[in-house]
């Protein structure tokens, strides 16, 4: 055999050996369909209420109204699309009915959907469905999910096809991408914690999915595991503060019915919420019970403080500069949130000493001052105040100006915000 | 000992400052419907009266039923612009409602109408097109539900005076190409995809130079059906043009 051959062959081994690889890594701890049906407690032939309400309120946790639903379409039938770096996923019609939604779905299928990420057809799911996530959810839970669904008005809907780019339509490429990054687990419950905590633990990282915006995403989408250290959600350009660090979003130092606040209200004491955990609040954890929202706050109070250093401090501001944004402050945004920064409560967030506006990251701060915005309307806030959006008033210069005035102001000790930082959130918002 | 005087001063100069700052800003503050809706008010104008750039229309005096349809519609993907999209996106239905009825139950003057600089006899088309419509290619009048006085009626259809010739031309070119939508059955698509390009102008250019009736308020019905004229069927306004 001559050496080339023996490197071909050796190669195509390889090649092989990597694809059988790739093969088990995704079909690893799959149900086996014939049998699972036969021990899920959702083969009786009706579901008890009480197991449909179950999964109504898992649905909830899960907040899987809000990408199942396009814009003023019907519940759950799908066809949201989902904007990522790497095209548009649209989501799947979760209606019962048979030709277009999930009617002809067995608890099995819908579990290896939920832990496995493969859809009834055989098809590999796209992680913007949270399987990574989801994947820790028990069987139980998944059979009330799939119950509730079921019990939903069928609509007929067919899947809009995803408009991904090459090579990622592919599902060999989805196949090794979940290779690397995902595998299919189950929620370890930590005997050395409470019950309360390991419940919270298990709403956190599992249904309720909160890693998926506050993790940072590599440049393949995947996240850094369930860190919750914070990251930028991809084409929005929110930012999705840490979970884990005292000048971000980190609730170590909180009273515990502030968290529960922020999570049922939308607004608290410390903090209330803007951009895309508004929606979050208002489809998701205003409908948590009181217990549920505790057992999230204990186990969110006890993340590892990560040693994150505050906003770099001020740099060199201009006179003329700092002179602008003292005078746009004075014009736009005393009259809400006062010559000192201080706001009023329950109704135009302080600004002074507020995280949200020295972290580091100051996206958010500019979408908000673009776009201006309401806090979202929960049965405990339910008729929150607004925010005017400024785009068309102030230039990439004034919102600078006017932000690094904010940041420096009243004790803040922020970096200051360019017309660059501006201009690239602007640049990006759709019309 | 001077020192610390001066430096007592300006700590007491500086709560001074902040007090009275604090107080300045409760007393601005109030615990109203118009405060939570300065978030429209900056684009719309103070009460709703109507942005001095011409674009943003007027909300105040509106019929409560077509502006809470507006806001559902800018919420459901009937009618886009992201900055309102994005305002009505956390709010629930009940809270659109009062908002809409809040400004509907603001009465502030119209500012009289902009000169044309249209030519007559695209001002003669606009005026006989909102009154009379054209029968021979089944245009209904304006008038035929937006009210004799073009006021609108309540509770559903908006009046059609003291809006911008670009604000109309905009709503209606927007409804010709599919860009603004009503509730279904849509009646001004219908309505829009029989008029041409020069009827919108005609109509946008006659309505938009029109001064306001002594009484600006919707119509409380619609006004009697002309003879050959046919009602028709509206999501947002059932049964339009029927008394």
């Amino acid at each position: 055999m001559s050496r080339l051959k023996k490197i071909m062959w050796g190669a195509a081994g390889s090649l092989l050996g990597l694809a059988a690889l790739v093969w088990f890594l995704n079909t690893r701890d799959e149900p086996d369909l014939s049998l699972n049906d036969l021990t899920s407690s959702a083969t009786a032939a009706k579901p008890d209420s009480a197991m449909v309400q179950r999964g109504a309120y898992l649905a909830r946790a899960g907040n899987c109204m809000a990408c199942h639903t396009a814009r003023g379409g019907a519940a759950y039938a799908g066809g949201r699309g989902i904007v990522t770096p790497f095209g548009t996923v649209y989501s799947s019609n979760l209606t019962p009915d048979n030709a277009t939604g999930i009617g002809s779905w067995s608890p099995a299928h819908f579990w290896r959907a939920m832990h496995n990420g493969r859809s009834k057809d055989g098809r590999l799911l796209y992680p913007a469905f949270p399987y990574t996530n989801y994947t820790q959810v028990t069987r139980d839970d998944s059979d009330a999910l799939l119950a509730y669904l079921k019990s939903l008005v069928p609509v007929a809907q067919a899947r809009q096809a995803h408009a991904l780019r090459f090579p990622y339509q592919s599902q060999a490429a989805l196949a090794v991408w979940r290779a690397l990054y995902f595998s299919p687990g189950t929620y370890k419950t930590d005997t050395t914690r409470s019950a309360t905590w390991n419940r919270g633990a298990y709403l956190v990282n599992g249904l309720g999915h909160c890693s998926a915006c506050h993790s940072e995403r590599n440049a393949l989408g995947a996240t850094d595991g369930l860190s919750l250290a914070g990251g930028l959600i991809p084409v929005q350009n929110w930012y999705a503060p840490s979970l884990t660090s005292p000048h971000e979003a980190g609730v170590g130092d909180w009273r515990e019915q502030d968290i529960t606040r922020l999570l049922k209200d939308g607004i608290s004491p410390r903090a209330s919420v803007s951009g895309p955990m508004s929606e979050v609040v208002l489809g998701s954890t205003q409908y948590l019970n009181p217990q549920d929202l505790v057992a999230m706050a204990q186990f969110l109070q006890s993340l590892p403080v990560a040693d994150t250093s505050p906003s770099a401090p001020v740099g060199a501001v201009s006179k003329a500069a700092a002179a602008m944004g003292a005078k746009l402050y004075g014009q736009h945004c005393a009259q809400c949130h006062g010559d000192n920064g201080q706001g009023v409560p329950n109704a135009y967030p302080a600004l002074a000493g507020n995280r949200a506006v020295l972290m580091r990251q100051t996206s958010n701060l500019v979408q908000i001052v673009l776009n201006g915005g309401y806090a979202p309307a929960t049965q405990g806030n339910p008729r929150p105040f607004g925010m005017p959006p400024f785009v068309l008033v102030l230039d990439d210069n004034d919102i600078a100006a006017v932000l690094t005035h904010v940041r420096s102001s009243w004790g803040n000790r922020a970096s200051s915000v360019s017309p660059l930082d501006v201009n690239r959130i602007r640049a990006n918002q759709a019309p | 000992m001077l020192k610390t005087s001066c430096f007592s001063g300006v700590v007491a100069l500086g709560l001074f400052a902040f007090f009275a700052a604090a107080h300045a800003a409760t007393a601005s503050f109030e615990d109203s419907i118009a405060q939570r809706t300065q978030a429209c008010t900056a684009c719309h104008g103070p009460q709703g009266r109507a942005a001095p750039d011409g674009y943003y229309p007027r909300l105040a005096g509106k019929p409560a039923g077509y502006l809470y349809n507006q806001l559902i519609n800018f919420r459901d993907g009937r009618r886009h612009y992201g900055l309102m999209t994005q305002l009505v996106d956390p709010l629930t239905d009940a809270y659109l409602r009062e908002i809409a009825q809040y400004f509907s139950a603001l009465d502030v003057p119209y500012p009289a109408p902009l000169t044309t600089a249209a030519p007559a006899d695209v001002l003669v088309r606009g005026k006989q097109l909102v009154s009379q419509g054209d029968l021979g290619r089944q245009i209904p009048a304006c008038m035929q539900c937006h009210g004799t006085t073009l006021t609108g009626v309540a509770p559903h259809i908006p009046g059609l005076l003291g809006l911008p010739r670009d604000y109309l031309n905009a709503q209606l070119g927007a409804w010709k190409t599919g860009q603004r939508r009503a509730h279904a059955p849509d009646c001004m698509k219908v309505v829009v995809a029989r008029l041409r390009e020069e009827d919108i102008n005609a109509v946008s250019s006659w309505l938009a130079a029109q001064p306001l009736p002594a009484s600006t308020k919707p119509a409380v019905s619609l006004p009697v059906l002309a003879s050959g004229a046919q009602a028709i069927d509206c999501g947002s306004a059932p049964l339009a043009g029927k008394p």
